[in-house]
């Protein structure tokens, strides 16, 4: 089983990225489950949501408390919270950043890290604002092509069948993304 | 078709594939997604329902009952203290003998104020003459409102489907939508046989004197008896069409030669069967009974899974206070009058409440403590609480 937490502030679109997520893996007939933090949300506060990814039938009922993967939608809660905590040695950190992933050295030590701008993307496809680019589309393409866990057309698929609107600049922005991701 | 869906979501398809006719509901806190994926249904006129909001839960129950008294076939959802509200018309519902369904998410009771799951909403409805039966999927939710509608409309009896605040709520995962077709041909529309006739007027809920109120009593428990059968052959029927079933009441796991007998209901159940096989795995004797339904209480699948078994470890996700876990007690009572060396020793362990979380780990401690001692010398165990 492979279980992922992805960290955003409230707004950003944490959870509809762990469903997208979760929609992309289940086109090619693996069993999924996603699930956002079981709380109450706030705008701009830290937020979570979690994926698990298996090829039978997924019976744990409770939290993820060991990711094997990282997606962080905002870099300046790298600072803010624990963002690694659990996470098992050399797993994946996509981190939402125009930096090279060297500039993250700190986390380099234990683990993999990977560094896309997907907020630069966003705004070029005009996503969202200056102040609220929406990333959680972009970012997941960067997590398709990092770790290789499923394909981007099933990716692109599940973008424009769970966005409820600009679907084909989302895709356009998921294309970027796979193309462009540093690690 | 499989789609990824909410357990919310899975309410409201199931609603939706039962074609319910009135739907009444509180559309404010502690509501959930059910309803609002379900007046959705109904504005883009997929489901043609009379949608009514209304300024309480006690009032949505009361719509319910005026609808399905006027034969329609009506549906609500709610959660804690919207349930905990209705309380007195959950009686007249069951009393009146309307055959409503009502999702439940399971949530705490406050104070402290809780959004997250336990059971106490639910069973502290026990004696109001509803049928209940505890999901741990978010497929047996969407199947279990299809058949709750089958079952309820032939014995009379109203029924409670419930399903864990988050654990299964607010969690997606992929679902089997049945075709609707199909759904019609396994539940016909509603023929309630006393639904009011205005060219054949005759009074309803009215003073019953000590003659007769006896007698009414008499017919709900026995209404409750003949579920028993009816939950099973509305199982059976349900396999043959959709090709899932639940075992009816409740479902054995790995308990042939089981020498430790978990006993489980809801997302726990689920959690339950993975530590299940692992220790199965590691050559420990072990199995689950997954209670699906708490009302009527299957006496005698409890009495045929754990008679003779060494030891049995019951997990409630609730308490009755000054008494101990409501599933554990009930499990006990039954088992009271067989046969004393088949009577296994039970364990109550009280686990989770308020949404606390319960692992894998939770269920290891709870098994390997069983295994340690010889008889429980609590009536409860509690787990992780902090003294």
């Amino acid at each position: 089983m492979i279980e992922v937490r992805i960290h955003g502030r409230g707004g950003q679109g944490a959870v509809v990225a762990s469903k997208i997520l979760a929609v992309s893996i289940f086109k090619e007939g693996k069993y999924v489950q996603s699930f956002p933090n079981f709380g109450v949300e706030r705008r701009g506060a830290p937020v979570t949501a979690y994926t698990r990814i298996d090829d039978k039938a997924i019976l744990l009922r409770c939290k993820i408390y060991n990711p094997d993967h990282l997606v962080v939608l905002d870099p300046s809660l790298i600072e803010a919270i624990n963002i690694t905590e659990g996470l098992k040695e050399k797993g994946w950190v996509i981190i939402n950043s125009d930096k090279e992933p060297s500039h993250f050295n700190s986390l380099q030590k234990q683990y993999r890290v990977a560094t896309i701008d997907a907020s630069g993307i966003a705004l070029k496809h005009g996503l969202g604002s200056k102040a609220n680019p929406i990333v959680n589309t972009a970012i997941l393409g960067a997590f398709c092509k990092t770790t290789g866990l499923f394909r981007l057309t099933s990716l692109m698929e599940a973008v424009r069948e769970e966005v409820p609107s600009a679907q084909e600049r989302n895709v356009q922005a998921v294309e970027d993304a796979y193309q462009q991701v540093k690690y | 078709m499989k789609k990824i869906l909410m357990g919310n979501h899975a309410v409201s398809y199931g609603a939706l594939l039962s074609r319910v006719e009135v739907i009444a509901a509180y559309p404010i806190t502690p509501q959930t997604q059910v309803v609002e994926k379900l007046s959705e249904m109904c504005a883009q006129g997929k489901l043609k329902a009379r949608y009514i909001n209304v300024e309480s839960e006690h009032s949505a129950m009361a719509a319910c009952i005026a609808a399905e008294q006027a034969g329609a076939r009506a549906f609500t959802a709610t959660s804690s203290h919207g349930l905990t509200l209705m309380h007195e018309l959950l009686h007249w519902a069951a009393g009146a003998r309307l055959p409503i369904v009502m999702a439940n998410i399971n949530r705490s009771m406050a104070p402290g104020w809780s959004i997250w799951t336990d059971q106490n909403d639910s069973l502290s409805q026990r004696d109001t003459g509803w049928l209940q039966i505890y999901c741990e999927s978010s497929q047996e939710v969407l199947d279990s409102i299809i058949q709750a509608y089958k079952i309820a409309e032939q014995v009379l009896l109203p029924v409670m489907v419930l399903l864990d605040a988050f654990f299964l709520s607010h969690t997606y995962e992929p679902v089997d939508i049945p075709d609707q077709g199909l759904v019609d041909q396994f539940l016909p529309k509603l023929d309630y046989a006393y639904k009011i006739d205005i060219k054949d007027p005759c009074s309803f809920g009215s003073l019953l004197p000590p003659e007769y109120y006896l007698e009414l009593r008499y017919k709900m428990q026995k209404a409750m008896e003949e579920a028993h059968d009816v939950i099973i052959q509305v199982d059976k029927e349900y396999q043959q069409m959709f090709g899932r079933s639940y075992g009816g009441l409740v479902e054995e796991y790995r308990t042939e030669d089981a020498e430790l007998v978990l006993v489980a209901s809801s997302t726990a159940a689920s959690t339950s069967r993975m530590v299940v096989d692992q220790l199965r795995d590691e050559g420990m004797k072990v199995g689950m009974l997954k209670m699906r339904f708490f009302r009527p209480f299957p006496t005698q699948e409890v009495i045929n899974a754990l008679k003779g078994v060494k030891k049995v470890a019951v997990i409630d996700r609730n308490i009755s206070y000054g008494q101990g876990g409501i599933f554990c007690e009930e499990i006990r009572s039954v088992l009271y009058n067989i046969d004393q060396h088949e009577r296994p020793p039970v364990f109550g362990y009280i686990a989770g409440l308020g949404g606390r979380d319960i692992t894998p780990t939770t269920i290891r401690e709870i098994l390997s403590h069983t295994l340690k001692e010889d008889k429980p010398k609590e009536n409860i165990i509690w787990i992780g609480v902090k003294r």
